[in-house]
């Protein structure tokens, strides 16, 4: 479990590592995309949980990550508007859904406690990989001030979620 | 025409009103941005507290102890009238990191 916990940590640092590495940093439309692609992630995987699990921990916990990451992304899609940029699709954007999409594959073959446990375990260190990556890149490279601030109030977001899906993982041992 | 008592019993009402509102104050914090402010509040008991939710996501104002919790819906406020003295750590159920102290005083 630690492995794997650390496993999924490591592979986001990969990615954001591997923007670094490119020298360039990530302009404000590719920060706007990747902030949005982690929120979407989140949400497909609530979706999955909702449809799969009888624990009514993990059921209130899914949608309260539907509910929080709609809101986030729905303030993203306003800013981006208003400050008329396009976001752009990139290759941090697409690693990451492309880790998404195996994780959900992985996870739709487990069922009942199984599933309850790997998607509890699995949002613990999903957050905490996006929390890192905010603090760590996302934030300190957005040149705009205002998706700075909404980066910030992610981060706080993401950190929220990371605490509350450590409890829900704590109730289901 | 109203009868003359409805009209005496409006009048007593906004009076009783107007001196329970003189002894017993409500105490406002803002929940903003998952920020709770100020995160350090004292009131009296029979005081209300008003938490202002600005955000367009839920919270809740929990005690840790289990006392009580009221319910923020997005961009809605709730409100707690103070029974019990005592210092009160209570956080947000849905964002465990936003954290603050109440202390009720008799
Ligand atoms: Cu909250």
């Amino acid at each position: 479990m630690f492995i794997r916990l650390s496993a999924a940590v490591a592979a986001l640092s990969l990615v954001t590592g591997a923007a670094l590495a490119q020298g360039a940093k990530p302009t404000d439309p590719q920060i706007a995309h990747i902030a949005y692609t982690a929120g979407v992630i989140d949400i497909a995987a609530a979706k999955q949980a909702l449809a799969k699990t009888h624990n009514k921990d993990v059921k209130t916990f899914a949608e309260d990550m539907v509910r929080d990451h709609e809101a986030v992304n729905k303030q993203a899609l306003d800013l981006v508007k208003k400050l008329k940029v396009t976001p752009e699709d990139n290759d941090t954007s697409k690693t990451l859904s492309k880790n998404a999409a195996a994780k959900l594959a992985e996870l739709s073959k487990l069922n009942g406690a199984a599933f309850d446990k790997a998607y509890v375990d699995n949002e613990v260190a999903y957050h905490k990989a996006v929390d890192s990556a905010l603090e760590t890149t996302l934030i300190p490279d957005a040149s705009n001030a205002e998706l700075k601030s909404l980066l910030q109030t992610g981060l706080k977001i993401f950190q929220g979620h990371e605490q509350h899906a450590e409890h829900v993982a704590s109730m289901l041992k | 025409m109203q009868p003359r008592w409805i009209y005496f019993a409006m009048v007593a009402g906004l009076v009783s009103g107007a001196s329970i509102s003189a002894l017993a104050a409500t105490v406002q914090i803002t929940m903003d941005k998952l920020e709770i402010a100020p995160a350090q509040v004292s009131a009296k008991v029979g005081d209300t507290v008003e938490w202002v939710n600005k955000d367009p996501f839920a919270h809740t104002a929990t005690a840790k102890n289990g006392d009580w919790e009221v319910m923020l819906p997005p961009h809605k406020s709730g409100t707690l009238v103070l029974k019990k003295a005592g210092t009160f750590e209570y956080y947000c159920r849905f964002h465990p990191n936003m954290k603050a102290v109440l202390t009720v005083t008799p």
